[in-house]
């Protein structure tokens, strides 16, 4: 019987407990004072810098890192967290090769950006290292307001309203707050339990209860919210996976990225959590590489990513899907799921069938190819379950799915906000903009309030 | 091939480059290793009088500044003349001298400002048959507390006076070495010149302080809590330094008074600087307390490189090309005009010029034309005043472009004359000379 890395079906212990934690260490390591002094001086200090414009909360790139450059990292925190309470978070997992790095003008002029992430982590691990809180809160002002959900929009939300004056109280469905920083990234991104240290660190503020495992249409009401408090704000997130529609897909074996990872996050030995030894990942996203990277961390032996569409397609950043292929996972394009080849219920491969563009729509194209599998991950796209709220109170307007919210980020429903994932407009449901909105909501709902 | 051998004041050396008077050239073991390196030529850490060896500091001699990843831009000492014995500083540079005939090997010297005291080292020195003598009145630091270094050097007729028995006293080629802590360099040039001085060697170093300690409030380089100012020195004294060595090589008085250039020298191209506005050779000591006496070879590979590309044969091809278009500000000419240029396909768009421009100086520079970000210049506002070029970090983005005799020059409204004139005949100077018929 193979044991280890060969061991067949699903199974735990692949790697020896060093080499998995070798695996999972920091991504990125944490720059040193000098590298980010160095790093800070190389910043023109741009006129209307194209970074911060690309950053969907605004933060004064520029400024932040003068300060670096000027040994004020204290002063440096503050001025990204006063745009950006996650903004420790965020340093780990924007997409900056895709905002604010993208559009550095170092970038454009040598394809070698200002590494902003990497110094806004800097800035703000100097903060949270010294428990440095800057933002006091104003005199009570005897409003009391609801969060519905702990992630990034909730937490940004919550914190600027307490910074206000006003006291929070945040109902969570999950044990932890945190969102999808907690549940929903790979783990190397957040090492050394960095999502709950910023919770610790924005509910430090004070003026904020949190009341976790309490499920919106099970624990309590929204029509029952906006009737004990003064503002509501939903900030609940995509609890839907979506289906793949395919033949087989009951078979063990099959299951969502998104669970692959939340119990990869919530593992406490990670040489205990069970992995396949050949392993497909349907879809395109971040989600998708952050599923097949850690799967392969693991100890898989063949990861393959399965997107229906070309790499342009593809959510996943270049940056992430160079990252998967490092770790030595295979992408492979133009192909959908058919059917899941079962033996006695359990996977033992994937049909997929090849996929073309014709007349600006994706078809398959009849040919087929099956690859062993022992494992799929489906990371097909996430939808929002509009039951809860509709089952529970006044009905409130959805748009494509989701619900609708103005530019302020109110509902159709009265004294009630929403923002992030489970907003129509949710800008590519990115934690930066999650962030953006639930600060948004937060100074919306604040107007609102002191004139009520 | 260019050829570098250098004459200066009749010593001879493979290369100009000569380290100068300075820690680095405290004691044969620093300057044997040096030669081996390729120096050309030494000036040997100042010597004092006969008797017990003056005393340093026991903590921190050098005070910096840094720019970006710590590249050291300016340094700064406290350290006093050297601190051996005379008669080993004297030993060791008769045998070095002995062991190394085809470089230059010249002796700095400070003791009181007595005759004595000159006559009493000079022969010293003569007897180790090195090259020559620096007159150090130039040390900012310690010293010139007790009436020597740049005490001395900041009184032209105690320059003139010193130099003077040192001429009479030695048959070694004298070079006097000044201090730039006064306000005008040529004084103490023209006096020493006057005391019949073989040639000077400037800068000394700078009084400075590299800065402040905000935990204790005391400067730096700091001493238990205290701090005196120190010789500044390194590439940010440059520009200060060249400027000296043009306004002496200009001057009516001292023009064709040998000079060797020191002041921040740390690549060819400093040096053929210096050399430009009419330093006979280089002195170098910052660039190889920084980076070792390697920096030389450095130094030496592109000189030559660009004297073949440019044609030069000698030195002489070289030293002094540049004094002659140093001038004074009223005779610059008032009918040039330039206007800056962003070549567009370099720009990255980073807005400092606008900025600069839009803040600070003429309000020249777009920021978005038809909604776009785009920087480009108004010449209508321009008055070609070169800081674009300068805070642009692109290389050759923003160039100042003059205009053709003829032009309309859309500031002013009026077409670029194509006659020289400067503020002498100028209609707003009041002084005005009327011009001849």
């Amino acid at each position: 019987m193979a044991t280890g890395l060969f061991k067949e079906g699903i199974a735990s212990g692949r790697l020896p407990a060093a080499q998995v934690a070798d695996n999972f260490a920091d991504l990125h390591p944490r720059l040193d004072r000098h590298e980010a002094v160095v790093e800070a001086d190389r910043c023109y200090f741009c006129y209307d810098a194209p970074c911060m414009q690309a950053c969907p909360t605004s933060i004064d790139i520029p400024l932040f890192i003068r300060q670096i450059a000027t040994g004020n990292p204290l002063g440096s925190a503050k001025t990204i967290l006063e745009q950006n309470i996650l903004g420790g978070m965020c340093a780990r997992v924007c997409p900056t090769e895709t905002l604010c790095e993208e559009v550095c003008v170092r970038e454009v002029a040598e394809g070698k950006p200002v590494q902003i992430g990497r110094l806004q982590r800097y800035a703000t691990d100097v903060a949270m290292a010294q428990d440095k809180q800057f933002f006091p809160r104003a005199a009570p002002t005897g409003k009391k307001v609801a969060v519905v959900g702990a992630g990034p929009a909730g937490l940004a939300c919550a914190h600027r309203l307490a910074v206000k004056g006003h006291d929070v109280t945040i109902y969570e469905a999950k044990p932890k707050s945190g969102g999808l920083n907690e549940y929903g990234i790979a783990a190397y991104k957040a090492v050394d339990g960095f999502a709950q240290a910023e919770v610790d660190y924005i509910l430090a503020v004070g003026g904020i209860t949190v009341k976790n495992g309490q499920a919106m249409g099970r624990d309590f009401t929204l029509s029952s919210l906006a009737e004990t408090y003064d503002a509501v704000f939903l900030g609940m997130g995509l609890a839907g996976v979506n289906a793949l529609g395919g033949e087989g897909e009951e078979a063990s074996g099959v299951s969502n990225a998104v669970d692959f990872i939340a119990e990869l996050r919530q593992a406490s030995d990670l040489t205990s959590l069970p992995v396949g030894r050949r392993v497909v990942v349907l879809g395109g996203g971040m989600t998708a590489v952050d599923a097949a990277v850690q799967a392969k961390l693991l100890g898989a032996e063949e990861v393959t990513i399965c997107y229906r569409r070309g790499k342009e397609s593809m959510n996943a950043s270049t940056y992430e899907q160079d990252l998967a292929a490092a770790n030595g996972v295979t992408i492979r394009h133009w192909m959908q799921p058919k059917r899941i080849v079962g033996v006695n219920g359990a996977t033992v491969g994937i049909e997929l069938e090849y996929t073309t563009v014709a007349d600006g729509r994706l078809v398959g194209t009849g040919e087929t190819v099956t690859l062993a599998a022992d494992q799929v991950f489906k990371a097909i796209g996430q939808s929002f379950d509009a039951a809860p709220l509709n089952g529970s109170g006044p009905k409130i307007a959805l748009e494509r799915g989701r619900i609708k919210v103005d530019a302020d980020g109110r509902t159709s429903m009265g004294k009630v906000w929403a923002g992030g994932d489970c907003v129509a407009d949710a800008r590519e449901d990115l934690t930066v903009a999650a962030v953006a909105a639930g600060r948004d909501a937060a100074e919306s709902m604040h107007r609102v309030l002191v004139t009520a | 091939m260019a050829d570098l051998s250098s004459t200066f004041v009749g010593i001879k050396s493979p290369n100009p480059f000569w380290l100068a008077s300075a820690p680095p050239t405290d004691k044969a073991y620093n300057v044997e290793r040096a030669f081996k390196a390729g120096w050309g030529g030494v000036v040997w850490k100042t010597l004092g009088e006969e008797g017990p060896p003056v005393v340093n500091v026991n903590g921190p001699r050098y005070g910096a500044i840094w720019g970006a990843d710590r590249r050291l831009l300016g340094l700064n000492n406290i350290e006093l003349i050297t601190d051996r014995d005379l008669y080993v500083n004297l030993r060791e540079i008769k045998q070095v001298k002995k062991n190394w005939p085809d470089r230059a090997l010249v002796v700095s010297l400070m003791v009181p400002c007595v005759e004595e005291a000159w006559k009493a080292i000079l022969p010293l020195v003569e007897e180790t048959e090195a090259d020559g003598i620096e007159l150090n009145f130039g040390c900012p630091h310690g010293m010139s507390e007790r009436g020597m270094g740049a005490a001395v050097g900041q009184v032209p007729e105690y320059v003139e006076m010193v130099v003077r028995w040192c001429k009479a006293n030695t048959r070694m080629p004298v070079i006097t070495k000044l201090t730039p802590n006064i306000s005008d360099i040529r004084k103490p040039a023209r006096a020493a010149h006057a005391g019949g001085t073989d040639a000077v060697s400037l800068i000394n170093t700078i009084n400075s302080i590299t800065g402040v300690n905000l935990d204790t409030f005391s400067p730096e380089p700091m001493i238990d809590g205290k701090g005196t100012h120190g010789g500044y020195c390194g590439p940010a004294v440059k520009p200060i330094a060249m400027n000296m060595v043009a306004e002496i090589a200009r001057d009516p008085e001292t023009a064709g008074l040998p000079i060797s250039g020191i002041g921040g020298i740390t690549t060819w191209r400093d040096a053929a600087e210096f050399m430009a506005l009419g330093a006979g050779n280089v002195q170098v000591c910052t660039a190889a307390m920084t980076y070792g006496f390697k920096v030389v070879q450095e130094m030496i590979a592109g000189l030559e490189a660009w004297m073949d590309a440019k044609g030069h044969r000698t030195l002489s091809d070289v030293v002094g090309r540049a004094t002659p278009n140093v001038t004074d500000w009223q005779y610059l000419n008032l009918n040039y005009v330039a206007k800056a240029k962003i070549n567009q396909d370099l720009c990255i768009k980073c807005g400092r010029c606008h900025i600069a421009c839009e803040d600070t100086s003429h309000q020249a520079i777009t920021a978005l034309v038809d909604g776009a970000r785009h920087f480009e210049v108004m010449e209508e506002e321009c008055v070609g005043c070169n800081l674009c070029v300068n805070v642009c970090p692109v290389e050759n983005c923003i160039t100042m472009e003059p205009l053709a005799a003829g032009a309309l020059d859309k500031r002013t409204g009026e077409v670029v004359k194509p006659v020289y004139a400067n503020w002498t005949t100028h209609p707003n100077n009041p002084s005005a000379q009327v011009a001849a018929e």
